[in-house]
């Protein structure tokens, strides 16, 4: 199978919920891999949609560039509802 | 236990302070129950042992299609021969799922695959046993999916990513395997002719002993445990998963009716466990060595099945090169 490139697979598993990744599968082509990804991860009603993207073409970020990336939002407090103090009166905002 | 005796390489446990910052920062992440994932730096003791024991188990799922593959013709009605399909795609779905956790880590689908076919990777023991008549459908779902299904619960919180996530799928599928297997039985046992009773004692008989072989050999002769137990690859001993089998099967047996071929086997009621005789251990690493009843007929099928199968795999990407050019 050296020459089936490998596909990672998302799968909408309801109408209004994201694409979720599941795992991925090997094809010889783009439909061949839809046609894989069903047999491999719909067997039970686990899905109305699917999306297979050629693995090589995805980047993904390092872990290495965990705190470059996420920290700067970690101390945004004032991002958040939580941070404004509003008096009682005010009732549920 | 579907992966049996995986090497770690490594027989003495490095303590924290042992270990360079890189290792005592992933050892630190798993005593956290923090998952690895692929991009994060592990061991290559680790990667390594890993990949061997994802891989084992993905054969056992693949080669495990082939003793339940041998009674697909023969199924005695069409709604058994439905399920049994069903349940038969499943594992080839299972040995997938687990295929591509493995190739997560860098390793390469054909060479792992290579590595069964000429004999220097394992599968579980249990898939050399042959299966001589229809209840062997019912024993291999009820005990052998039922033994897999301890083994492979705990493993849904193994500390590396995508196998847990593989796991949870194939747990989630498991049970249905589990079921139908004890419903071919008790059918069986409750509306069977007395020749197909005897047939399921028949059955038992054979697999019994096999399926408790299955966890893999006693505490006290897994020398590769402590390191996997550390980095939560393994997260119950060979014995205490037995025990929790066992403890489960009996009662599942009596209700069916039938005997294990176990003199020694009794209740007792201080410690609330079954207790079972001697396994006999050289059956069990003579399977493992090549030598059971069916470990050259399993990798022969393999084999024939990977050779005969490479023209259609060929004309596929033949076909998908031409789909391209004529596209552009």
């Amino acid at each position: 199978m050296a020459d089936w490139p490998l596909f990672e697979v998302f799968i909408r598993s309801k109408h209004g919920l994201n694409h979720k990744h599941v795992g991925s599968v090997h094809a010889a082509d783009r439909s061949m891999a839809i046609e894989n990804a069903r047999e491999l991860y719909t067997r039970r009603n686990e899905g109305v949609s699917i999306w297979v993207v050629p693995a090589s073409e995805i980047t993904a970020s390092s872990p290495d560039e965990k705190e470059p990336l996420f920290d700067p939002s970690n101390d945004k407090v004032y991002r958040h509802a939580s941070f404004y103090k509003l008096p009682k009166e005010v009732g549920h905002m | 236990m579907y992966a049996q005796l995986v090497e770690t390489g490594s027989k003495k446990l490095k303590t924290l302070d042992e270990m360079g910052p890189e290792e005592r920062q992933f050892q630190e992440r798993i005593n956290d129950e923090i998952k690895i994932e692929p991009k994060n730096w592990m061991p290559d003791a680790y990667r390594k042992t890993l990949i061997r024991q994802i891989s084992q188990h993905a054969h056992s799922e693949i080669v495990g299609m082939l003793p339940e593959g041998n009674w697909l013709t023969r199924a005695p009605t069409l709604k058994r021969k439905l399920q049994l399909m069903a349940k038969i795609q499943d594992e080839a779905g299972h040995g997938l799922y687990l295929y591509s956790a493995m190739e997560t880590l860098g390793a390469d689908r054909d060479e792992e695959i290579d590595k069964l076919h000429d004999g220097r990777a394992k599968y579980s023991s249990i898939f050399n046993y042959p299966t001589l008549n229809w209840a062997d459908m019912g024993t291999i779902g009820w005990l052998v999916d039922g033994a897999a299904i301890v083994n492979q619960v705990p493993l849904q919180r193994t500390s590396y990513g995508p196998y847990a996530r593989a796991m949870i799928r194939v747990c989630k599928e498991e049970s249905f395997h589990q079921r139908q297997g004890y419903q071919i039985l008790l059918t069986m046992m409750q509306e069977g002719t007395d020749d197909q009773k005897a047939m399921v004692q028949d059955s038992i008989n054979r697999f019994w002993w096999p399926s408790l072989m299955m966890f893999g050999p006693s505490d006290e002769n897994s020398p590769n445990s402590a390191q996997s137990m550390a980095w939560k690859i393994k997260r119950h001993s060979n014995d205490e998963l037995r025990q929790r089998f066992l403890d489960q099967t009996v009662p599942q047996l009596e209700l069916l009716g039938c005997t294990a071929p176990d003199p020694d086997l009794k209740y007792n009621q201080e410690t609330g466990h079954y207790e079972f005789g001697e396994i006999d251990w050289q059956e069990f690493f003579d399977v493992v060595k090549g030598n059971g009843p069916c470990n050259r007929e399993r990798i022969e099928a393999r084999r024939s099945a990977i050779d005969n199968g490479a023209w259609v795999r060929e004309a596929a990407v033949a076909y998908a090169a031409k789909r391209q050019h004529r596209a552009a």
